[in-house]
């Protein structure tokens, strides 16, 4: 009992970063304290640094404490914890008030970390279902045309309109037409569709639905990697409990739409989450990429039309229906809409997730978020948008988080990760980590690809050793050429992006001059 | 645990087969349902995959070669997994490897002769800001230091 007699309501995150770092032997030791309390494992706030953060329901909001190691628990206890008490060391004051989370515009996330989530009552009481039921007083076309207007593009790294997507599967005639939700996130330093996905299932749940009732689909997958047990589980048994509350199966909502939805698990290939890949291995095959056209849309899962969506693509849909698409397209700037869920990782003082309006520049996220590396050292590198993503200098935290802006800059904004490197990083070991990486992924289907990034890990070996040092740089740029022209899908087009940025960038680590790395 | 009298690899198979009937493309959830049911994809459940699937045994061989996550030779007793990915690589994981390789006397993908320990290498956990990041057996470790592995290594343990 707390000092006004109620039971105090604890929350311990059951994210996955949070249980890597000890939370699950934090809530035991927080419900063992010796004073009855109520343990909720609701998602993570984002602010991964301070996992596990634990959070105590007050009168004035909920109050935290972090990092809590478990042998913290006894003390944070006697200090008065369980009443919110301030005074300790690892108290950090309301949430809500911590500047990092308080300075962001939550859309996707808004209620991941706040709510249990698999609590169907927390997910009505906190918003959900608002956008599904508006979506279902409309018709197909106009959830179509509110989702062009919001202006929503493709979070899993190309950008492309989910509207105009959605029109195409809509105008599609079939009997049969599929929903399926990309959660391969294989990107290094992503994880924001693993923190919805663990977070806040029912809304990735909801956009889903939506996407069904819009384009007359009637059967769904999420294709999840197995590196995420937890995520999978937390679907797994949120979609149970949809289910039962008649938010899916047959007429939705006491609707006309019927939608089944099912998990599906990868197998470990970075290239299944290319979107013809992806398909390939739901059907059951080899994750070979396939020619396009025929686009998925048209022919998709078993030849049928099919929506491929990202996790935060469809994450933000029922936010969308349900506010409007003039609040989304309100932020933002140019022709990136909205917010993204920024994810900031490697070699940073305060990693985590900042959702904010797109247009932020890369030096606020690394810098005014991020504090700068964790080992106090200067940051040197920092790698945006995933493995294929280029490697960029601090001379250009000037950049935007915007599209166009980050293309012109031979750069890509990518799945949003933003992975930090200090002064000690090696760049040409960047460069060939980049190469290794692609004969290591690749699907073997194209020559460029499968031969052109085993041969780039031998030139730059022999440029580094100095061996035939500028001959065989050219080599290496007419490599990376044939990979960016003579590739069928983005694995080899793109693996050029960070080895080329790292050679304009930092030509000193290749062990030549600038004029030579050019 | 119940006791059931043994059953053969191939009851066990087909009636792993048989739970995943209705499911679309059932070649994957039945792979996974395998590795979890005896650790790997014995090379004698392909042809019974195949006949059961009316797949050719090639196509059922190249779908468990295609993915990393299939084996098809037993594991150690404790899968030891470490993220060699960029933002881990950013915070120590490379000495992390090397430590692990340079203990256990193995490569990746291998497992100590002793049948202890298998190595493997993961391109990303999901655990970019809580890095280096680790998996045993299926569970994650985040900001794990070389002490830390050592003990994650411990044989017997
Ligand atoms: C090598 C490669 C890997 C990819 N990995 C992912 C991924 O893990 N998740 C994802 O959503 N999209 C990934 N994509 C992009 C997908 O092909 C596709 O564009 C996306 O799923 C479409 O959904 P969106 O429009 O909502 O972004 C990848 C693309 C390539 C070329
Ligand atoms: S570029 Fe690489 S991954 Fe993509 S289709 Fe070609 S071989 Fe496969
Ligand atoms: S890069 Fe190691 S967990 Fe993501």
């Amino acid at each position: 009992m707390t000092a006004s007699g109620q039971v105090a309501t604890v929350y311990v995150p059951r994210d996955s970063a949070a249980r890597s770092v000890g939370a699950d032997e934090v809530a035991d030791a927080v419900a063992a304290a010796g004073r009855p309390v109520r343990v909720v494992r609701n998602g993570s706030r984002g602010m991964l640094w301070l996992e596990p953060l634990v959070e105590v329901e007050t009168p004035a909001g909920r109050i935290a404490y972090g990092p809590v190691a478990p042998e913290d628990v006894e003390g944070l206890v006697a200090a008065g914890m369980l009443d919110g008490a301030a005074d300790h060391p690892l108290c950090l004051g309301p949430t809500e008030d911590i500047d990092w989370l308080r300075d962001q515009t939550r859309v996707t996330f808004t209620r991941v970390g706040v709510v249990d989530p698999l609590s169907a009552g927390d997910y009505v009481a906190h918003g959900g279902l608002s956008g599904l039921r508006r979506a279902l007083s409309l018709s197909p076309e106009q959830v179509v045309a509110e989702v062009t207007e919001s202006g929503l593009r493709g979070r899993g790294g190309a950008g492309f309109p989910a509207g105009i997507k959605w029109k195409t599967v809509l105008e599609a005639g079939a009997e049969l037409k599929f929903v399926c939700c990309n959660a391969d996130e294989g990107d290094s330093g992503t994880f924001a569709d693993r923190m919805l996905m663990e977070g806040d299932p029912f809304t990735l749940i909801e956009g889903m639905t939506i996407a069904a009732w819009a384009v007359g689909a009637s059967e769904g997958y999420i294709y999840v990697r197995s590196e995420y047990p937890d995520a999978i589980a937390t679907l797994r048994a949120a979609i149970g409990t949809a289910y039962d509350q008649g938010w899916l199966g047959k007429r939705v909502l006491d609707s006309e739409l019927s939608f089944d939805l099912f998990v599906r698990v990868g197998g470990g290939a970075y290239i299944c989450g290319e979107e013809t890949s992806m398909l390939e291995s739901l059907e059951g095959k080899r994750g070979m990429v396939r020619a396009k056209p025929p686009i998925p849309a048209l022919e998709g899962l078993f030849g049928k039309p099919t929506v491929v969506n990202n996790v935060l693509t469809l994450g933000s849909v029922p936010m969308i229906l349900a506010d409007g698409p003039a609040a989304y397209a309100d932020l933002g700037v140019g022709r990136s809409r909205g917010t993204q869920v920024f994810q900031l990782g490697g070699n940073i003082a305060r990693g985590g997730i900042v959702e904010t309006a797109f247009g932020i520049t890369l030096g606020d996220l690394v810098e005014r978020y991020g504090g700068g590396t964790r080992s106090g050292r200067p940051v040197r590198a920092v790698q945006v948008g995933g493995p294929l993503g280029a490697y960029l200098p601090t001379s250009r935290f000037d950049l935007p988080m915007d599209y166009e802006a980050f293309a012109a800059a031979d750069a890509m904004v990518g799945h949003g990760g933003v992975v930090v490197f200090d002064d000690t990083v090696d760049m040409a070991g960047q460069a060939r980590f980049a190469m290794e990486f692609c004969a290591a992924e690749s699907c073997g289907k194209c020559t460029p690809c499968r031969v052109g990034a085993v041969r780039g890990v031998e030139v730059i070996d022999r440029i580094v050793a100095g061996v035939d040092r500028k001959k065989n740089l050219k080599v290496l740029g007419d490599l990376c050429d044939l990979m960016t022209e003579g590739s069928l899908c983005a694995m080899g087009g793109l693996t050029p992006m960070p080895v080329k940025s790292a050679l304009a960038h930092f030509p000193d680590d290749f062990g030549t001059t600038t004029e030579e790395g050019r | 645990m119940t006791s059931s009298p043994p059953q053969s690899l191939e009851d066990r198979v087909r009636s792993i087969v048989a739970e995943h009937r209705d499911d679309r493309g059932a070649l994957l959830p039945i792979l996974h349902a395998v590795m979890e049911d005896m650790g790997h994809v014995d090379p004698a459940a392909i042809p019974i995959l195949a006949d059961e699937l009316n797949l050719s045994r090639a196509d059922v061989y190249g779908v468990i070669t295609f993915y990393h996550d299939f084996r098809q030779t037993p594991p150690g007793r404790k899968t030891v997994r470490i993220c060699r990915a960029e933002a881990c690589q950013a915070v120590g994981a490379a000495q992390l490897a090397d430590n692990a390789k340079e203990r256990l006397g193995v490569g990746f993908g291998e497992t100590t002769p002793d049948g202890s320990v298998t190595l493997e290498q993961v391109f990303c956990l999901g655990n970019c800001a809580t890095g280096p990041s680790v998996q045993v057996d299926g569970r994650l470790y985040g900001r794990v230091s070389p002490a830390q592995l050592d003990g994650m290594l411990e044989v017997g343990a």
